[in-house]
């Protein structure tokens, strides 16, 4: 059954293929069935061929599929080859089903978009090239699926481009990622020369016998493969095009910003642990990015009014984690944390579209209020999406893999004190700004009528996406509560475990204290914007906070910084150069030909005794010359 | 076949005839005259030829000769066809006025 594997990524592109052919001829029955129903078969042929691959594990823990060669050039012979392990079939699972769910979803929220068809040809080409991504076997492939999501990614930020607002956040993320996927290709420079193939089993198998420990281009390698994670993960600094890309329909932020293409980076740093393992520079890096990161996004998060934003800006903080999690080696935890917010934020995303759709395209949280009792379903899963997401103790699963991030960023041998404060500091926000947008959407007085109630193809998905916000978690407990080890245990084969410093009699400390950054960020916020609300009014007038408030709105002024530092400069550059210096050269050859083309023309004189003259003369000379040499 | 006159003479009489024919073309105003320019210039390399075939005792010169009176003839069907075009056209034969084709 292994040898299904192929049909996974080739359902989608076949999808994609039907309705760019045909799309525009299709109903919008036909065109729905076509986008959702390539990706929920590609859903089930993933679970038989996972069920298939936990009963009947291969051999050496990977199943590979040579589909073709791609190209044979002077023994450079990339080939279109699949691979299956525990990491890709994570990946591949949480790709096809929550992916079929937000398709399901979109099915009803774009049901009035006049570009049915191309919405999902877009969405089922992005499926494809995600699907490439994880179940590629060497990393040029992978390179092909990464630079696919990036298109498909700027395709759907610019979805409605009547808007040129929306074209521009397009095209600052297609550059700003572009930024990390250039290092990135540097770095596979790099390994090719190094290792002589890209074949990622290859080179994770020879890499410690050809690259000493710590040596300076282990480190150099790393961060490059670093820069590319950052830039598609939306990590500091390149972390500036994900709260721009909200400006895309709420599915794409669901499927795309929110559960697989922004964890690329995560995928493909656990994919190549090997390297990052052998630097310990770089993986300190990683971490340190990852902390400053989850900081940084958590408190913009705080301040933003438009819903969306929020969640991207949660999105970055989570991301942060995972990659703070990779950064002290505690690998199966990053892609645990992986899945469960792909889970919440899905669900989170899915529904604030279903809010925005109803109450008439209103983005900010400010006008909504009072939605509890209006739309109870989205409440409902509202809620559990955002207890997973602040990580509500026991009930939630972002909860456990949060909690196991924040037990091993103590507690590995390259945790720190710190790293941990870092952390502790973000569950806090995280919990309060989740209940900010909590209190604002869904408490208080109505300030917005809702249109029209989203129907059952927008509210099925929420409902399993909710339940599987709370259940996720359980596959994986801590080892004093249950000791329940069921996805560390499928990712061992891939990922090395964690190595502790820390005695594991401890941890019990440190979940006491994750649930008071919980309840203390919820119980701030409850006291702030619900109790007490004449505290943050009196807040707001202070101009130091005014200061502050803003400058945590603007995403750390990290835009300004940016304009201020690369485009100023490039726009001044571009206009003192408008008569650009490279091409005054070629003007001056057409000027050159010009004036002789004048002088020459000026013989054409149409009297043929002149050019009879011309002939004597020519033959004159060329005798001349004859005879004289 | 012993020649009583010597080759550098027929020469001579050759190039002589040939600047003759080229000046004519140089400076005859009618396309008629010129045409009859080019036919001498024709037969000033004609005989060359023939000189040059009776010096070294060679057919060779012969049978350019034959070729050039060949060519002649169809150069002057040719040229007479083109002038009476010209007239029909112009009203005129002067090479002067006839100057349309310059650059």
């Amino acid at each position: 059954m292994n040898n299904l594997l192929w049909l996974i990524p080739a359902l989608p592109l076949a999808g994609f293929l039907i309705l760019v052919a045909a799309g525009k001829h299709l109903s919008n029955k036909l065109v729905a069935l076509t986008g959702v129903g390539s990706i929920s078969l590609a859903a089930v042929v993933t679970i038989i061929v996972g069920f298939n691959f936990l009963s009947s594990p291969p051999e050496g823990g990977a199943y590979a599929q040579t589909l073709w060669t791609w190209m044979d050039v002077a023994g450079f012979s990339p080939k279109i080859a699949l691979s299956l392990d525990s990491l890709s079939l994570v990946f591949i699972f949480v790709i096809t089903f929550i992916g079929s769910l937000i398709h399901i979803y979109s099915a009803g929220f774009m049901a009035a978009d006049k570009d049915y068809s191309r919405f999902f040809a877009c969405m089922n080409l992005f499926v494809f090239s995600m699907l490439v991504l994880v179940l590629a076997d060497n990393l040029l492939l992978m390179y092909l699926g990464w630079e696919g999501v990036g298109l498909c990614s700027y395709l759907l930020i610019g979805f409605w481009y009547e808007n040129p607002a929306n074209g521009y956040a397009a095209r600052k993320a297609f550059v700003i990622t572009r930024i990390g996927d250039t290092a990135m290709a540097l770095g596979l420079f790099t390994i090719y020369y190094q290792f002589g193939t890209l074949v990622m089993s290859e080179i994770t198998a020879t890499a410690p016998s050809v690259w000493q420990s710590n040596s300076s281009i282990a480190t150099v390698t790393a961060l490059l493969l670093l820069a590319g994670g950052m830039g598609k993960s939306a990590q500091l600094p390149l972390q500036t095009w994900l709260p721009d890309a909200m400006a895309g329909p709420s599915p794409v932020s669901a499927l795309i910003h929110a559960a697989t293409m922004v964890t690329a980076g995560v995928y493909l740093i656990a994919r190549m642990h090997v390297l990052f393992e052998l630097s310990a520079t770089a993986q300190m890096i990683v971490a340190v990015v990852g902390a400053v990161t989850l900081l940084v996004a958590g408190f913009s998060a705080l301040t933003q009014y438009d819903i969306k934003r929020v969640l991207a800006y949660s999105t970055i903080s989570q991301i942060g984690y995972m990659f703070l999690a990779l950064g002290v080696g505690a690998w199966t935890a990053a892609i645990f944390h992986f899945m469960a917010h792909a889970f919440f934020k899905a669900l989170l995303f899915l529904a604030a579209g279903a809010i925005i759709e109803a109450l008439g395209h209103e983005h900010s949280m400010f006008k909504m209020g009072g939605l509890k009792d209006k739309m109870p379903v989205v409440f409902w899963t509202f809620l559990i999406g955002a207890a997973s997401l602040s990580a509500l103790p026991l009930v939630s699963a972002g909860f456990y893999s949060k909690d196991q991030i924040l037990w091993y960023a103590w507690a590995s041998d390259k945790g720190s004190p710190l790293l941990w404060l870092t952390a502790f500091l973000g569950a806090f926000t995280t919990a309060a700004y989740t209940t900010r947008m909590m209190i604002l959407t869904f408490l208080g007085d109505s300030k917005t009528g809702i249109g029209h109630h989203p129907g059952k193809l927008m509210t099925i998905p929420l409902i399993v996406l909710a339940f599987f916000s709370v259940v996720a978690g359980f596959i994986e407990l801590p080892h004093n509560f249950g000791h329940f080890t069921l996805f560390s245990d499928l990712l061992h084969g891939v990922l090395p475990s964690t190595v502790l410093r820390a005695d594991e009699s401890s941890e019990w400390k440190f979940q006491l204290l994750a649930f008071v950054a919980t309840f203390g960020g919820i119980y701030l916020v409850f006291i702030y914007y619900y109790r007490e609300p004449y505290k943050i009014e009196r807040l707001r007038e202070s101009p130091s906070f005014q200061w502050l408030y803003r400058f945590w709105h603007g995403g750390w002024g990290f835009d300004r910084l940016f304009d201020l530092v690369f485009v100023t400069p490039f726009v001044f550059l571009a206009k003192i150069n408008k008569r650009d210096v490279v091409d005054r050269f070629y003007e001056g050859i057409a000027s050159v030909t010009n004036h002789l083309y004048r002088l020459l023309s000026a013989t054409q004189t149409g009297s043929l005794r002149w050019y009879i003259m011309g002939m004597v003369i020519g033959a004159i000379i060329i005798l001349g010359l004859q005879i004289m040499l | 076949m012993n020649s009583s006159v010597s080759t550098e003479i027929v020469m001579l009489l050759a190039g002589l005839l040939f600047v003759l024919g080229i000046t004519g073309v140089v400076i005859r105003k009618n396309i008629i005259f010129m045409l009859l320019s080019v036919e001498i210039m024709l037969n000033a390399s004609g005989l060359a030829f023939i000189a040059a075939g009776a010096r070294w005792g060679q057919p060779d010169g012969q049978v350019m000769f034959i070729f050039i009176l060949a060519m002649a003839a169809a150069e002057v069907s040719i040229g007479l066809a083109l002038i009476l075009q010209i007239y029909h056209q112009h009203k005129s034969l002067d090479i002067d006025k006839l100057r349309e084709m310059n650059g």
